[in-house]
């Protein structure tokens, strides 16, 4: 449904009299097969809106090629337009019109009559539990209501694939909730989508299959299980003063169960082993024996913050 | 013919909104009216015109070309607004015409600058300024030109800055210098001969002379056809210039 191959963008920032180049997406490769939920996993600035604006045709990419829903980006963006839908980070709608408004327009704007506009605009109203709100203007809802507005506006001209950007940012718990709900009822119905997030849990739980992104770059593409099971076996966290961490690091480095061991900033280490059942004891009588208090010791399943922390050196909670 | 479609689809939406916040006309009518009622009264001693409506046939045109310029040029405002929004966003991932995007809301500012020249030109004629309807009308074709290209280079330099911080003194910056050297207050036949000369470089100088022509009931003259020719090839670039904007990349 997307491919895309070596797809480029730079911009060209000023501070004082300097002007600097900033290399926002450095070739990126993706495939993402028809009616999955795919997700660009990465934190702020890693060039995930970037791609996602390029794929949607509002920024010319300076390099590469992507072809969207067999529509060739660079060559025909006037077709790739009519074949997606595109839900920004930002909002959509505007305060003093309503949502059943909106909406008519909307699909208007992608040359559908008038009569069928509004068809589809009580149709999708209905869908998005709207249409007690319909015709209400927009700067009277929750943020909950306005999001499942503007989702509805990305999909009312029925698209093959539909890119989300961030959805759910700045949604409560429960209407994030409700907000996937809605993304893999888009899925059910056969439509592609594409969203991007910088939450673990998000892309975990939500996504079919993953890319992270970081500086520009995927650094991992797979589906979360495979991404998990890349980082073999478990993790063990050691919770340690930070005086006393490089004495552990010290004792510990070089036990055979430890595949790699590394040290943590506030203090503490964090160990990659292959079963962590067997190892938290082996842990235990180490550094006991070496005279060291520890203040905690979890074991952990590798989660998609660690596959980031082993692709990038950094933790995404962190950045 | 999607073009046209497209052209009056934004056009409609733009209006709709306008005629919910009515407020505008007042607002937009305000200031001229304070002219017409508190300075008018004194140009025609200044202007050593024979009679009070011999006064308002060469003020009233210039009040109307100063509220089509800046009418237009600070249209630009209301799109910032809408860019923050995502509303432009959200209508460029569609395959609408970019020029309809510009256009539609572009004929919407003439629209309302209309209706307000109307408003004004009415309460002239309680204080007996007449004007034959055929040189009204092309006097209105004059100030739509206008009011076209200046909310169109709004439009347009809006999008570049899209920021009102940055919007606000340029648009100040452009329209006081063009408004001292159009004559729009007092005819520049007052003006000594430098000031003429610089004058004869401002495009909007001679829309002024045109339309005190056309309520001068001086058809013939060749500031008519001077005036609507220049204002049309500036309307022309204004439009084609902006909508390259809307079509470019917009953050």
């Amino acid at each position: 449904m997307i491919e895309t191959r070596g797809l480029r963008k730079s911009f060209r920032s000023r501070a004082g009299r300097e002007t600097k180049t900033v290399d926002a997406v450095r070739g990126v490769d993706l495939d993402v097969a028809k009616g999955e939920i795919f997700g660009f996993l990465g934190p702020n600035g890693a060039g995930k809106t970037t791609t996602l604006r390029m794929l949607a045709t509002l920024i010319e990419p300076d390099g590469g090629e992507a072809t969207i829903a067999g529509a060739d980006l660079r060559k025909d963006p006037a077709e790739v337009r009519r074949r997606i839908g595109y839900v920004p980070q930002g909002g959509s709608t505007w305060d003093e019109s309503t949502a059943r408004e909106e909406l008519v327009l909307h699909a208007r704007m992608y040359g559908i009559n008038k009569a069928d506009a509004q068809r589809r605009a009580a149709r999708a109203l209905d869908a998005f539990q709207l249409t007690e709100y319909a015709d209400r203007k927009c700067k009277t809802y929750s943020g909950g209501q306005r999001r499942r507005v503007e989702i509805a506006l990305g999909i009312i001209h029925e698209p093959k694939i539909v890119f989300l950007d961030e959805p759910t940012t700045g949604l409560d718990p429960q209407s994030r909730a409700h907000m996937w709900d809605e993304i893999r009822r888009l899925r059910a119905d056969g439509m592609t989508v594409f969203i991007t997030t910088h939450y673990l849990d998000e892309a975990d739980a939500l996504c079919d299959r993953i890319a992270i992104m970081d500086n520009g770059e995927v650094v991992a593409e797979g589906t979360p299980t495979e991404l998990k099971r890349e980082i073999s076996g478990d993790v063990v966290l050691v919770g340690l003063d930070l005086a006393a961490t490089p004495q552990a690091a010290q004792t510990l480095d070089g036990e055979p169960y430890v595949n790699k061991l590394e040290t943590v900033d506030e203090g503490g280490l964090r160990l990659y082993v292959d079963e962590g059942a067997t190892a938290i004891p082996q842990v235990l009588r180490r550094l006991d024996h070496a005279g060291l208090e520890l203040r905690s010791i979890e074991l952990h399943r590798p989660s998609l913050d660690d596959v980031f922390l082993t692709k990038t050196g950094r933790s995404l909670r962190e950045s | 013919m999607k073009f046209a479609r497209d052209t009056w689809l934004i056009f409609q939406r733009q209006i709709q909104l306008l005629l919910r916040n009515p407020v505008w006309v007042f607002v937009g009518v305000f200031q001229p009216v304070m002219y017409l009622l508190l300075f008018a009264p004194l140009l025609k001693p200044a202007l050593n015109a024979p009679t009070q409506a011999a006064a308002y046939k060469i003020f009233v045109p210039g009040l109307l070309v100063l509220l089509a310029i800046f009418g237009g040029l600070f249209q630009g405002f209301g799109l910032i607004a809408e860019l923050r929004a995502g509303v432009i966003e959200r209508s460029r991932v569609t395959p609408i015409s970019r020029l309809a995007l510009l256009l539609g809301r572009s004929l919407r500012d003439v629209v309302s600058l209309l209706v307000q020249a109307v408003i004004i030109t009415l309460l002239a004629l309680i204080f007996d300024l007449r004007v034959f309807i055929g040189d009204l009308l092309l006097a209105y074709l004059m100030l739509a030109l206008i009011a076209l290209m200046t909310s169109a280079v709004s439009y347009g330099v809006a999008l570049k800055v899209k920021s009102e911080d940055a919007l606000a003194p340029l648009m100040n910056t452009v329209a006081q210098p063009v408004l001292l050297l159009s004559g729009i207050l007092l005819p520049l036949t007052f003006a000594p001969g430098w000031l003429q000369g610089i004058a004869n470089w401002n495009p909007f100088s001679w829309a002024v002379d045109g339309t005190r022509a056309l309520f001068a009931g001086d058809l013939g003259s060749d500031k008519v056809w001077q005036g609507l020719s220049i204002t049309a090839v500036l309307a022309a670039l204004g439009v084609y210039w902006a909508a390259r904007q809307f079509a470019r990349s917009v953050r």
